[in-house]
């Protein structure tokens, strides 16, 4: 079988106030139907081991996990490896109900933004308050990132996790050196 | 700059999140219907100075449509609610007399 290549095969740009990182491919199954009902909450509990996350919440262990994109609609995140097991699990736990859960981990691009400058970068790209305060860990943001779509949450503190689709791989890379470019910071969230 | 809360997912963003989705509450006429009444639901507009009610979605966020009651002249948000309803609901009507008191609300389907 042919390996996964993320869209930019690991570009690292670390010369400026926040380190840029492509990440390797991760699984993503986008689902869509009622969130209330067992035979999604079942599945997901039992593929993440997490609790369903409460509304804009994103729940990881590691690197799997459930994240709230909309009233109807929730992020399996889990390894690339794993994707095609765990959409059996859902498909099989949905059956004949009206709800859908399709793959859509080759349409994404990952990157990863750590350092201490990390939430001023996003702050120059995106119209969200980043401020330590206001958008901790265990939230997701779905935005846009200047010109086009982009959803990220916060690992820890300084560092985030950010994903859009592959076609604007290069787009948003180039969008997050420049906003990380040396002498750039602006220290709004540190006073 | 419009500072809207999409009543779908509580985010709160200025107005480049989101996309404006035209006059809200228009009577949707279809097959059978006058051609007055076809040309009015196609063509005519309101475009008050002042308080009007609009359809938005939250494009770059949760994807969903909702309703906002805003002043075009003074660009207040009044409030935004469910996009499941034909008719203003009684909360933004109260919103909006206590801050425009002269003001009537339209009659709506
Ligand atoms: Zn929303």
């Amino acid at each position: 079988m042919s390996e996964p290549i993320s869209a930019l095969n690991g570009a690292v740009y670390n010369q400026g106030i926040a380190e840029v990182t492509a990440l390797d491919p991760i699984g993503m199954i986008s689902i869509r139907g009622d969130l209330a009902a067992g035979y999604l909450k079942k599945p997901l509990k039992k593929i993440t081991g997490v609790a369903m996350p409460d509304m804009r919440g994103i729940n990881l262990d590691g690197g799997t996990g459930v994240a709230w994109m909309s009233p109807d609609e929730l992020l399996l995140i889990c390894p690339y490896a794993d994707v095609a097991t765990n959409l059996e699990t859902l498909h099989k736990a949905i059956g004949t109900n009206h709800a859908l859960a399709v793959n859509v981990s080759d349409a994404r691009a990952v990157f990863r933004v750590t350092g201490k400058h990390t939430r001023e970068v996003l702050a120059k790209l995106a119209p969200v308050d980043t401020s330590p305060e206001a958008f901790t860990p265990g939230t997701i943001r779905r935005t846009r990132l200047a010109q086009v779509p982009a959803a990220f949450w916060m690992v820890d503190t300084d560092t985030a996790e950010l994903v859009c689709f592959r076609s604007v791989a290069q787009y948003v890379f180039d969008l997050l050196k420049t906003a990380a470019q040396p002498g750039s910071q602006v220290n709004y969230h540190r006073g | 700059m419009l500072i809207l809360t999409c009543p779908n997912c509580g985010i709160t963003a200025e107005e480049t999140e989101f996309h404006a989705g035209g006059e809200a509450h228009l009577t949707r006429h279809g097959p059978g219907a006058s051609d007055d009444d076809f040309e009015k639901y196609l063509f005519m507009r309101e475009n008050p100075k002042g308080v009007h009610f609009e359809r938005w979605r939250h494009v770059y966020g949760c994807g969903k449509w909702f309703h906002a009651a805003r002043d075009t002249m003074t660009l207040e948000i009044f409030g935004t609610y469910t996009a499941q309803t034909s008719t203003i609901p009684q909360d933004i009507i109260d919103k909006i007399s206590d801050r425009r008191p002269d003001w009537q609300p339209p009659e709506t389907a």
